[in-house]
């Protein structure tokens, strides 16, 4: 949907306006391109059935992010060839001529927007069209006409020497694909006219920091075209554009790659359990897990629009055949809503399997790796790494005593050495142990009884459904996710001069009620959204911005 | 197994024996005394990296005797055939000096990069394969392949530099596509095809050359040394377009096989990554026989790694620090039993290359291989005395089938070996206490 869709039956939110008065703008950023944003790109312009495959090279997670990771990274020799075998395949889908028998499409009849004259002879006002169009969208930017007349030569000399219009149309595209431009998110700067000395994203890289932030993608054609009028830099008509962005169902992407990100989903690529121990814990089980979350999210803070926080006490989700049999449930085929009763422990994210089963060996709970994750990855809270020198032969099991997990990891509280970083994560961890490695309901463990008391943070929680409160009543809880977002929105990892503009956003989310599409649109809108403070890609000055932009885009 | 070892059966060697008897490569290859090719070009020595997670358990890993004919204790008892092809170092230290003990990084990163790393996020910056390949795989289609045993693209050892990690391939069905797919030129074929849209992507690059160089003028100093990496890349990538235009040396013993149908499924069960390992391992060796790369990497395990066995409720991680040592034996049985599990591995994959007639030897005489882990004693995140192998005779230059043991010396030493083995121009490797000039001389022919 382009972001003009459905925008006049939406009116501009009222949330408050973030100008904190002591910001000092965002770092600019030169990140890779997540493989992600890539393929929502391709499928953007292309259509969603094109295979675009990952070829790219794994993210450092920084700062709680994978995608913050992006603006340190760059692209290896190896992932440059892999980009280019990926690319060699998008091209040649695109300008696929399509096969009745095979059942395959031809998409050069629609991607494509004019049919050369001779499809072995070149073509170069068609050629034109296709590039300007295409590339526009690829680079998020136009490209200037010095270089795409090149790459009309380019196409027409590809199309004589492979005697193919869209062969030679195809290997330029390809280019296009492993262009750096593409694949590296440069934020380009300019002055701005608005605040004397001070800097600021120019139209086109505001609007890709939008559409990554929102979208997970690059900006459409109308964000483009808005681009292009100047309406970024009014700020009654970027709201108008940031509320027609919320309102497009692409935020919905947007919204599920942060918290895939954020909570660490990528896990779930390599997650397995022990089929002994857990065999109903299947491919389409573990697969299931991170859709569950991902729905409920997306339904409580998008469709419903409530608080926050209330997804750490939520009776409220979704449910497939395969989950059911780990939650033994009754359900119906396919996704439905699910409502766990009022007796059910299941209470909250923390008790999905998604957060039970990645917080798990694979034949066994671990209180550590759940209260680590509860930690780290919802309230932005760093847990110390262990020691490297010590010795757990005090550990040793199965000691006939040790039958529950809170027996086992008794000793870690109790070692001074060890209490250290595991105060800070068993307590809370050990609330969750009526969920076996595979997120199963249990009261009992080799036949004892399972304690789920404990702490979080010196309050004293007895079974899953206070710690989840807990959770919802804890500050970090909020201001964690105002932070990921506003780093995940700005493309990088957060700096001290954040801090202001950080502060700001806690208390204006706050005073939504913790609305997410507030908090959205609050840091979308925000002054210091675009306002930059260093220059890895610079403007001489204003006047020679278009052309100066054009050059490097 | 896949269809691959069924035609090397056939065509270019004795699947699952330990007799040498693949196809020779033909006269016509050769020099007269087959030790080179036809055109005078020396074989190609070829280095690769084999790793494995959570090192040893020395009282049943370490040979009581040096030197020749060395014991092989329990934990390594698997390599009993591999022995002649392989060499084993022992009491080499890595030294963290003012760095913390990162457990299960400060021990790998130093074996792979010479530097102990201040913290766990930190990237290692250039590891020793990489410096190898930008000496002897810019002549190659890949500059090095890199898999992982473990399913997961992010276990690979090896960095271009601080900011990038080299993709891990952990498929072994798009390995083989990689390798072996629709731009695989067969050094075999009766006709040679030069692919002829070689020619027009390689003009496309000039554009995207220039678009690079306009982008470089304008980022800040930071980003510029980003560029240059892709700028590297892009080179290569031309490289590579050349190289399609021209008709590859014939290698006879490669055999390019039929891709893979089926993988093992997502899991870090030692049946699945075994399998998986074998199924790379496979790949990897037809590809060097193919002469795609002349650099490769092999991680059978992550640094802490976490093989699991069915039924037995701890990975191996977990279980090297949380199962009792066994009073009667004397160490910790299942751990140990994860570790003698890698070294059946090894020994696999070291004689994967045996298994390759090249000149009048095998594909293991032209290749050195380095295998490291990253922890001795994985219980207490130990670093020093981290066992190393080499396997490999590389052209002749290293001699095999001994036990070495280093006195505490930089487990750095045998890493500027391994360069200098394979003409690296470098003096010393390493920094602070991992510094060394002092290369392992007893290996050295």
């Amino acid at each position: 949907m382009s972001c003009s869709e459905g925008a006049s039956e939406r009116k501009v939110a009222s949330a408050p306006a973030v100008t904190p008065a002591d910001y000092h703008g965002t770092v600019a950023h030169v990140r890779r391109i997540t493989p992600e944003q890539y393929q929502n790109t391709v499928h953007y312009i292309f259509g969603r059935d094109l295979e675009v495959g990952n070829p790219f090279a794994p993210l450092r997670r920084t700062d709680g992010l994978v995608a913050a990771g992006a603006a340190s990274a760059g692209v290896t020799t190896g992932e440059l060839q892999q980009l280019q075998r990926s690319a060699s395949s998008i091209a040649a889908q695109v300008v696929d001529k399509g096969n009745i028998e095979q059942k395959t499409p031809s998409r050069r009849d629609f991607l494509v927007p004019c049919k050369p004259a001779d499809p072995a002879v070149a073509d170069d006002a068609c050629a034109a069209k296709f590039i300007s169009q295409t590339s526009r969208l690829l680079y998020r930017r136009p490209l200037p006409d010095a270089r795409v007349t090149e790459l009309v030569a380019t196409a027409h000399k590809g199309t004589t020497d492979l005697k193919d219009f869209y062969a030679g149309l195809g290997t330029v595209l390809e280019g296009m694909l492993i262009d750096p431009k593409v694949l590296l998110i440069a934020d380009v700067v300019e002055p701005d006219p608005a605040h004397p000395g001070k800097q600021r994203l120019d139209a086109y890289s505001l609007a890709s920091r939008l559409s990554f932030f929102l979208w997970n993608a690059a900006p459409d054609d109308a964000l483009l075209k808005a681009a292009e009028k100047g309406d970024l830099f009014d700020a009654k008509k970027r709201a108008k554009i940031v509320e027609m962005m919320i309102a497009s169902p692409r935020l919905e992407d947007g919204v599920r790659a942060f918290f895939d990100d954020m909570f660490g989903f990528e896990d779930f690529a390599n997650l397995a359990k022990d089929p002994t121990a857990y065999p109903m814990m299947t491919g389409a089980v573990i697969k299931d897990a991170r859709e569950q979350t991902l729905r409920t999210i997306v339904e409580h803070l998008l469709v419903e629009k409530k608080d926050y926080r209330d997804l750490y006490t939520t009776r409220s989700t979704f449910m497939s055949p395969a989950l059911a049999t780990v939650y033994q449930v009754p359900t119906k085929p396919g996704w439905v809503p699910y409502e766990f009763p009022k007796d059910s422990p299941r209470v909250g994210l923390l008790t999905q399997i998604s957060f039970l089963a990645l917080g798990a060996h694979p034949a066994r709970s671990s209180p550590t790796y759940r209260g680590k994750a509860l930690r780290e990855k919802m309230l932005c809270q760093k847990v110390p790494a262990p020691p490297a020198n010590v010795d757990f032969s005090a550990l040793e099991n199965p000691a006939a005593s040790h039958r529950t997990q809170r027996d086992r990891v008794d000793f870690h509280l109790q070692n001074p050495v060890c209490a250290g970083c595991h105060k800070i994560t068993d307590p809370m961890g050990l609330v969750l142990e009526n969920f076996d490695g595979a997120g199963r309901f249990r009261t009992t463990e080799k036949g004892a009884v399972i304690d789920v008391t404990g702490t979080l943070d010196g309050k004293n929680v007895d079974g899953p459904a206070q710690l989840g409160q807990a959770m919802h009543d804890h500050p970090a809880l909020t201001s964690c996710l105002v932070r990921r977002l506003y780093s995940y929105g700005t493309g990088g990892p957060l700096t001290r001069g954040d801090n202001p503009a950080i502060e700001a956003l806690n208390k204006a989310f706050g005073e939504t009620g913790y609305r997410v599409p507030d908090l959205l649109r609050m840091i979308a809108n925000s002054d210091a959204f675009y306002e930059v403070i260093a220059t890895p890609v610079e403007q001489k000055s204003a006047d020679a911005g278009a052309a100066q932009s054009a050059a490097a885009h | 197994m896949m269809d691959l070892n069924r035609r090397r059966v056939l065509r270019g060697m004795l699947g699952g024996s330990a007799v040498t008897v693949g196809l020779p490569l033909l006269n016509v290859f050769l020099n007269g005394n087959g030790t080179a090719l036809a055109d005078g070009a020396p074989l190609p020595v070829r280095f690769g990296t084999w790793a494995w997670g959570l090192g040893m358990d020395e009282a049943i890993f370490v040979p009581k005797t040096l030197g020749k004919d060395y014991d092989l204790p329990e934990e390594i008892a698997s390599l009993k055939d591999v022995k002649q092809h392989i060499n084993l170092y022992t009491q080499f230290n890595g030294f963290r000096d003012a760095a913390p003990n990162l457990c299960h990084k400060t021990g790998w990163v130093i074996a792979r990069a010479g530097i102990a790393p201040m913290n766990q996020t930190d990237y290692p910056g250039e590891t020793i394969d990489i410096s190898v390949a930008k000496k002897i795989g810019t002549s190659t289609r890949f500059q090095h392949l890199t898999a992982t045993a473990t399913g997961n693209v992010r276990d690979s050892f090896s960095y271009e530099n601080a900011n990038s990690q080299t993709i891990a391939d952990w498929s072994p069905i798009q390995f083989y596509a990689k390798i072996f797919g629709e731009d695989f030129q067969d050094p075999n074929a009766a006709v040679f095809k030069p692919n002829p849209r070689a020619m027009v992507r390689k003009s496309v690059l000039t554009g995207v050359m220039d678009s690079a160089k306009d982008l470089q003028q304008i980022v800040g100093a930071d980003d510029k040394a980003r560029l240059d990496q892709y700028f590297t890349g892009l080179r290569d990538l031309e490289r590579q377009f050349d190289q399609q235009l021209t008709k590859p040396e014939p290698r006879a013993a490669c055999v390019a096989g039929k891709a893979p149908k089926d993988e093992p499924a997502a899991g870090l069960d030692y049946t699945l990554v075994g399998k998986r390992h074998r199924m790379m391992t496979d790949l990897l060796v037809m590809a060097l026989a193919c002469d795609q790369t002349r650099v490769f990497n092999m991680a059978y395990s992550q640094s802490a790694a976490a093989t699991s066995k069915q039924g037995y409720d701890k990975p191996h991680h977990t279980a090297s620090h949380e199962e009792p040592v066994d009073q009667k034996l004397g160490y910790q049985p299942n751990t140990s039993w994860f570790i003698k599990q890698s070294m059946i591995e090894w020994a696999y994959f070291v004689e994967a290359f045996t298994k390759f007639k090249e000149g009048d030897g095998a594909l293991i005489d032209n290749v050195l291989i380095y295998a490291t882990t990253d922890q001795a004693l994985a219980r207490i995140h130990s670093i020093e005395n981290q066992p190393m192998f080499t396997a490999g005779r590389a052209g002749g230059k290293v001699k095999t089938g001994y036990h070495l043991k280093g006195d505490g010396t930089p487990g750095t030493r045998l890493g500027l070996t391994c360069m200098k083995v394979m003409g690296l121009d470098v003096s010393n490797w390493g920094t602070q206490s991992n510094g060394t000039a002092k290369e392992i001389g007893e290996i050295l022919v």
